[in-house]
């Protein structure tokens, strides 16, 4: 077959997915950065950006001496500093756990259970934990004495409150790369790692972690990016509040966008959440690239 | 051989204690929809008085602002056709990405990863003038099409990795007998692919059903909202209905849910397969 037959084969495969993503994420992806760097008579300027990034809800320094809130971008940062090693950790420590153990897999379906239903519920499910009544967090505290309260409705314990409530729905996805990476680790470097007399957990520590180092690529990065654009949970738990206290970067885009009707400053907040992810996506290119 | 099997029933209470703890919430939501509100307000913990009731459920199926009977059919006249273009429109393409040899190949799995970090927010604003342009604001022909085309590089990607594990002498083989680019594509590749095509399927179906940010920003008229949309309005401002709210959000569970537990090998497949490569 020539060349030229072989190109038009090639594009009639890939035409309509072209189309479509050119008409749906490629021109809407660079009219945003655009909406950004223009103003409404078309002029550029970098007002949106100094107004976005010297507004109180994107960063709120007096928010250190007097609590929350601290603005959009510290909440998402807390949230991947809280986040982001606990889930990732979990996910680990939980698959190595339930290795090979007789009704393990019913118990892995529980946890990924939090996977598998919409954040939208998963929200539900973290205001109801932490509720004042029927919350299950209050009856655990309460064995210490503790006060209850819903705890997703103070401004110093909202956001909390959500990032624990989303480890609890992220742990399985970790939990599940991590249990198919277990697998491919062949057994006999464990057997010959023990008959040098490598105790369990050195075994873990020079077999385990470093062999599984492609899938906490994939892992960490996977989890930093549905940090950097947690929406749905915040949203229907919380909306941002109180007083702006859990409000995180997509909430902030939104709330410009389709509240205030001001394109201009939602564009320069959708700009910095998709800086950031692409960021956070470097390394997971920049392996499968090597893997090729 | 003692402290051994000490250690090994300590790591069967660790894995139960941990299954616990995990499916606690979800026993609460349970009990909180099947009884009456007046038993829940001390904790749905206490079972000193245990009545089952469903009305949370129909009260939730027919609520008057949210009813979820509509707003289950909303969401699969959505669901249903933004599962099927895309899987056909992507599996072309990642049969094509597989197949074809083109300079600019590592490029386009650069763009594809791209893709996949892309945020929602960033596409939101000129989408909805897009649709505003074209008449398809507040219908869901424009929310399918959004949902298509997000839902195409991953997949292309997905099965892209897929057919990279059929053979391609099969292919070969009926190229050598006459047979079109076109005609092997459908009658020998698209056929084994089927168990990829699943895969993606159940897991597309669920994204596009769990989905809230893209619905929340095309459709709007009360009686259009989707399912997830509703779960939102079903809280209300001061005063919360644990047994209703508890009751929506299971009835919203429950399409995932199931798609999960019947293609539960495919669904995790799917995952892992779409994360490793």
């Amino acid at each position: 077959m020539n060349r030229r037959a072989r190109f038009s084969h090639y594009a009639f495969f890939m035409l309509p997915a072209v189309i479509l993503l050119a008409l749906f994420v490629v021109y809407p992806s660079l009219r945003t950065i655009y909406l950004s760097f223009f103003n409404d008579e078309g002029k550029l300027t970098l007002e949106s950006y100094r107004e976005v990034l010297g507004s109180r809800d994107t960063f709120n320094p007096t928010g250190f001496k007097k609590g929350f809130p601290l603005g959009t971008i510290l909440h998402n940062l807390i949230w991947i500093g809280i986040h982001l090693p606990l889930s990732v950790m979990l996910g680990l420590l939980l698959a190595t756990l339930l290795r090979n153990m007789p009704g393990s897999s019913f118990v892995k379906s529980i946890i990924f259970l939090g996977m598998v239903m919409p954040m939208i519920v998963g929200g539900v499910m973290i205001r109801f934990m932490f509720d004042k009544n029927v919350g299950i967090v209050n009856l655990f505290l309460s064995i210490f004495g503790a006060e209850p309260k819903t705890w997703t409705a103070y401004p110093e314990s909202a956001l909390f409150s959500l990032i624990f409530g989303s480890i609890w729905l992220w742990t399985g996805f970790s939990m599940v790369l991590y249990s198919a990476g277990l697998e491919t680790i062949p057994k006999e470097y464990y057997e010959a790692a023990q008959i040098d007399g490598a105790g369990k957990i050195k075994q873990f520590l020079t077999i385990t972690i470093p062999l599984l180092k492609p899938i906490t690529t994939v892992v960490v990065t996977m989890t930093l990016l549905w940090e950097l654009k947690i929406f749905d949970i915040v949203y229907v738990a919380t909306m941002g509040g109180p007083g702006g206290a859990s409000n995180v970067l997509a909430l902030q885009m939104y709330s410009y966008a389709f509240r205030e009707f001001d394109f201009n400053k939602s564009a320069v907040v959708a700009v910095i959440i998709t800086l950031s992810t692409l960021i956070a996506s470097v390394p997971m290119i920049k392996s499968s690239l090597t893997q090729e | 051989m003692m402290k051994r099997k000490i250690l090994r029933y300590i790591r069967i209470a660790t894995m139960w204690l941990v299954a616990l703890i995990w499916i606690l919430p979800f026993v609460g939501v349970f009990m909180t929809a099947i009884r009456p509100m007046e038993e829940i307000l001390d904790g749905w913990w206490n079972f000193e008085k245990f009545n089952l009731t469903f009305e949370n459920f129909s009260k939730a199926l027919t609520h008057p602002t949210a009813s979820l009977a509509q707003g289950t059919k909303n969401s699969l006249i959505v669901a249903i056709p933004a599962t099927v273009i895309p899987l056909l429109i992507a599996t072309m393409a990642g049969y094509g990405f597989s197949r074809y040899k083109f300079p600019s190949k590592k490029l386009t799995f650069i763009l594809i990863i791209i893709t996949l970090a892309l945020p929602q927010q960033m596409i939101a604003v000129p989408v909805f003038q897009l649709l505003n342009a074209f008449g398809l604001v507040d219908r869901y022909l424009g929310l399918i099409l959004i949902h298509s085309a997000w839902g195409i590089p991953w997949i292309t990607f997905f099965m892209r990795n897929f057919f990279s594990t059929i053979p391609a002498n099969i292919e070969e083989a009926a190229r050598i007998d006459g047979a079109s680019d076109f005609l092997v594509f459908f009658r020998i590749i698209f056929p084994l692919a089927l168990p990829g095509i699943a895969s993606a399927a159940a897991l597309q179906f669920t994204w596009v059903w769990s989905d809230f940010f893209l619905a929340l920003i095309s459709v709007y008229s009360p009686e259009k909202l989707l399912a997830t949309q509703r779960i939102p309005l079903m809280r209300g401002v001061y005063h919360v209905d644990w047994g209703l709210l508890a009751a929506g959000a299971i009835l919203v569970l429950v399409v995932p849910l199931t798609v999960y537990v019947i293609l539960q090998k495919q669904y995790v497949k799917g995952m892992v397969g779409w994360s490793l490569k």
